[in-house]
């Protein structure tokens, strides 16, 4: 009965959850203001059907891909018949509409989430940040509904066929990449409510980090495993083996990672100290506004990327007009109002303060840096003085001397004692940790390649000095305890995600100084029989197919891989051509490992039976999406601590004695 | 007073950012001015794909407004595009191809399958041409007048609403004119 109207049902909850986003933005902030409680009670049940209306408008859209139904123009030019289910239920956020009303779906569930698990918060500020949430959400369901609706019908020519999802995106990683960007750049909304939430009160206490702080942490969480997976997807499904590109778009997400970084650790000193307290709502509303901005990017078509949407300068324009309302109406109340928060406090000059505010300076530089290279072109563009592109080289100069030096302070900063640390003590503890770290890497690509090399020295010796610090804290820490085990329980889990997040990163660069330096490419002509060796490993050639997949037709190549004359592994890379699009694609065939990757990929063919093809040895490339795993991990363990478990634990008996 | 200023600055400068975004907007990022824009298509002598002991030179382009894309078989984008060009060629626009860095067999296997829409095929396997015309990348398309002056340059795929709006328009321009 219905379901001939389930875009129709989709369009109508979209609108209704708009309606109820407007209440949620214009009430609960007039009630805050005017110290109305009926009107503050507004927020949570309307943040609470504003999700549940969205709900329903995804699940119509995704009702629509899964019958097939054409006449939706957003299915017909993003799906096909023959598209396997799982392909057609992810192709709603496959392309720019469906994406914009998954941001909106995830903006809402944030909000859903405040509403649902802080009910300790005051009622005012939970009214204003629920409000400002809902402005938020406001602004981006009217973009969604006025320019770029997932749910407009092609009557009466409905298409018999759709156009296919593009091929690119048909992939495991591309399922979960965008939605868990999402989440980051979304879930970076409720610390900037909060932000602002604070500046409209005109006062920050410890209780206010301690609430924002979880959800800052969850975000960023959130956002770092978005961006491995997307570093991750593009390495295994581009075809090149390269996994980072200094592209606009992966710029993108990097620019609220850093800056989110760097919002972490303010709101450490934030909670802890009392100080940072403008510089941290400061933070604040740059990571969101950076999130905005990698949106206003994506999707204007200002930029050129590998992996950029539809562009539409109307859609820009809007987008621009949301970014300019909500960016430059939260930067004018912190000049309005921003004095009214900060709190001078006083720290020694070598401290864990001021490590910690060298940090948020090397962040802070490190995202301008990348935000200057990402958007050199545009204002070169703007000001006439011609087309250009900023490369690796640029960012690759900048960026790997700053975060050696960002290293450098984060071996000392947890080692650091607040307010004051004499400087013979902090070298007393840590002479040991940076003398093991030299001597050690100067001696491993010695041990590992048998040759010095400098750059992977200089990469080992900021992951081993981050990783030796962190131990000899931890050492630290267990010998004062009466003994180990007693030591072990007192640590927080807080202190443990620090340890973790820390540990991550050090994994991280151990990944990217190493693949960078010995990774072994060769690109060779190969016939069936063919033979090749490289970094210990024959390759031979036994077979060349041709097969048929639900939606391809593809070349298949089957490759004996062989070491010391025994043969370990078979490999199957393939050459795909998409039918609907006539698009084809490079299937990589891998052979992962902890510590290194057989990577191979097919090129092109070259006639008589011989393909080109392209053979990598990538050693310890998994570190990179590894460290990133731990790095998220830290983040989430340490909103495990007690200390933000209370409030929610105390709400929890409020409840049942309201109940009871 | 000075540290209420030091907190405007933040506002200040995403105004600023603002202006070049928006100024951003109206720019065609994938338009890269070409340099050779009024200026005579260069000199080539390349032989065709269909036949290698048929040359042409740039009296090719003389006396008709012609289109010349710059594409290969070995390029996905070509293979988006020619649906696009193949409407053009419908409508009476003189196409001239270039097969760029390609081989004779793949480019007369993806004619065969997609169709040609091109009065000539010139086989430049060296990119020479290509390279006097500054190509980046395939496909790229250069609108020549009658006098053989390049008049418009477009880079990447022609895709379907460029044809309306952008080829069209140009190509009855410089034939009015």
């Amino acid at each position: 009965m219905l379901l001939p109207f389930i875009p129709e049902v989709g369009h109508f909850a979209l609108i209704l959850a708009l309606m109820m986003a407007l209440i949620q933005a214009g009430v609960p902030l007039a009630g805050a203001a005017t110290r109305r409680p009926l009107w503050m009670a507004y927020a949570r049940p309307m943040a609470l059907g504003q999700f549940a209306f969205l709900l329903v408008a995804f699940a119509s859209l995704m009702a629509s891909f899964l019958l097939d139904d054409f006449s939706v123009a957003y299915v017909a030019n993003n799906a096909n018949s023959q598209l396997p289910w799982y392909y057609k239920a992810t192709a709603v956020w496959g392309s720019h509409e469906g994406s914009m009303l998954l941001w909106c779906l995830m903006l809402a569930g944030w909000g859903c989430a405040v509403a649902g698990l802080s009910r300790r918060l005051p009622a005012a500020l939970m009214a204003r940040v629920l409000g400002v949430m809902g402005l938020v959400g406001s602004g981006f369901l009217l973009f969604v509904l006025l320019t770029s609706n997932p749910f407009t019908r092609l009557l009466p020519n409905v298409p018999g066929e759709g156009a296919d999802l593009n091929p690119l995106l048909q992939d495991v990683g591309l399922i979960i990449h965008p939605p868990m960007l999402y989440m980051g750049y979304v879930g970076f909304s409720v610390v900037f409510a909060f932000a602002i939430a604070a500046l409209l009160e005109g006062r920050i206490d410890a209780a206010w980090t301690r609430w924002a702080r979880p959800w800052t942490n969850v975000a960023w969480a959130f956002l770092t495993v978005g961006i491995a997976l997307g570093s991750w997807w593009a390495y295994y499904e581009l075809g090149w083996g390269g996994w980072w590109f200094w592209d606009p778009v992966e710029n993108a997400s990097l620019l609220p990672w850093l800056a989110g970084t760097a919002l972490l650790h303010s709101l450490a000193v934030t909670e802890k100290r009392g100080s940072f307290k403008s510089w941290t709502v400061l933070l604040a509303i740059f990571t969101f506004s950076l999130s905005l901005l990698g949106t206003f990017l994506v999707r204007s078509g200002v930029l050129t990327s590998v992996h950029a949407f539809a562009n539409d300068p109307t859609r820009g324009a809007f987008i621009l007009i949301l970014l300019g309302l909500t960016v430059g109406g939260a930067l004018t109340l912190f000049a309005l109002r921003a004095p009214r928060v900060s709190q001078a406090v006083t720290f020694g000059w070598l401290s864990r303060d001021a490590l910690l505010l060298v940090n948020n300076i090397l962040l802070v530089v490190m995202t301008v840096t990348v935000l200057l290279g990402t958007l050199y072109p545009l204002i070169l563009d703007a000001l006439g003085l011609g087309k250009v592109s900023v490369g690796p080289p640029y960012f690759n100069a900048l960026f790997v001397p700053l975060t050696a030096l960002l290293c450098l302070f984060m071996g000392l900063g947890p080692v650091a004692r607040w307010k004051r640390m004499p400087a013979r003590e902090l070298w007393r503890r840590l002479a040991g940790a940076a003398l093991g770290a030299v001597v050690l890497a100067a001696l491993a690509p010695l041990v590992y390649h048998g040759r010095w090399n400098p750059g992977v020295s200089l990469g080992l010796l900021l992951a081993l000095w981050l990783v030796l610090s962190l131990a000899r804290d931890l050492f630290d820490k267990l010998r004062h305890a009466r003994s180990p085990g007693a030591g072990l329980r007192r640590l927080a889990p807080a202190y443990w995600g620090m340890q973790l997040g820390h540990l991550g990163l050090a994994v991280t660069i151990v990944g990217v100084t190493v693949v960078s330096n010995y990774n072994v490419e060769r690109n060779v002509r190969m016939a069936v029989g063919d033979r090749v060796q490289l970094a210990g490993y024959t390759f031979a050639l036994r077979s060349l197919d041709k097969r048929r997949g639900p939606n391809f037709v593809a070349d298949v190549a089957t490759l004996d891989v062989s070491r010391d004359g025994e043969r370990r592994f078979t490999l199957h890379p393939e050459k795909r051509l998409y039918l609907a699009r006539r698009m084809p694609m490079t299937d990589v065939a891998l052979r992962p490992g902890l510590l290194r990757d057989l990577y191979v990929a097919m090129g092109e063919d070259l006639g008589d039976g011989a393909w080109a093809l392209r053979i990598q040895y990538k050693p310890f490339v998994r570190w990179l999406w590894l460290g990133a795993a731990l790095m998220a991990a830290g983040g989430v363990l340490a909103v495990a601590d007690r200390r933000y478990r209370r409030g929610r634990a105390m709400a929890r008996c409020n409840d049942e004695g309201v109940t009871s | 007073m000075t540290r209420r200023l030091l907190l405007l600055v933040p506002l200040i400068l995403f105004a600023g950012l603002a202006v070049f975004l928006y100024r951003g907007l109206n720019h065609d990022p994938v338009g890269r001015e070409s340099a050779l824009i009024g200026r005579e298509f260069p000199g080539f002598s390349l032989a065709t794909v269909a036949d290698p002991d048929v040359r042409h030179d740039a009296s090719l382009l003389a006396g008709k407004v012609t289109l010349v894309n710059v594409w290969g078989a070995w390029c996905p984008t070509c293979r988006e595009e020619m649906p696009q060009l193949m409407a053009l060629a419908e409508q009476g626009v003189r196409l001239v191809g270039v097969d760029y860095k390609d081989t004779r067999e793949a480019a007369t296997e993806f004619l065969d399958t997609l169709g040609d829409p091109f009065a000539v095929n010139l086989f430049d396997p060296d990119g020479t041409l290509g390279f006097d015309l500054g190509v980046y990348g395939a496909p790229e398309s250069f609108l020549v007048d009658r006098d053989g002056i390049i008049r418009y340059h477009h880079t990447g795929a022609i895709r379907p609403e460029n044809v309306e709006q952008e080829i069209l328009p140009r190509v009855q321009r410089w034939r009015d004119d």
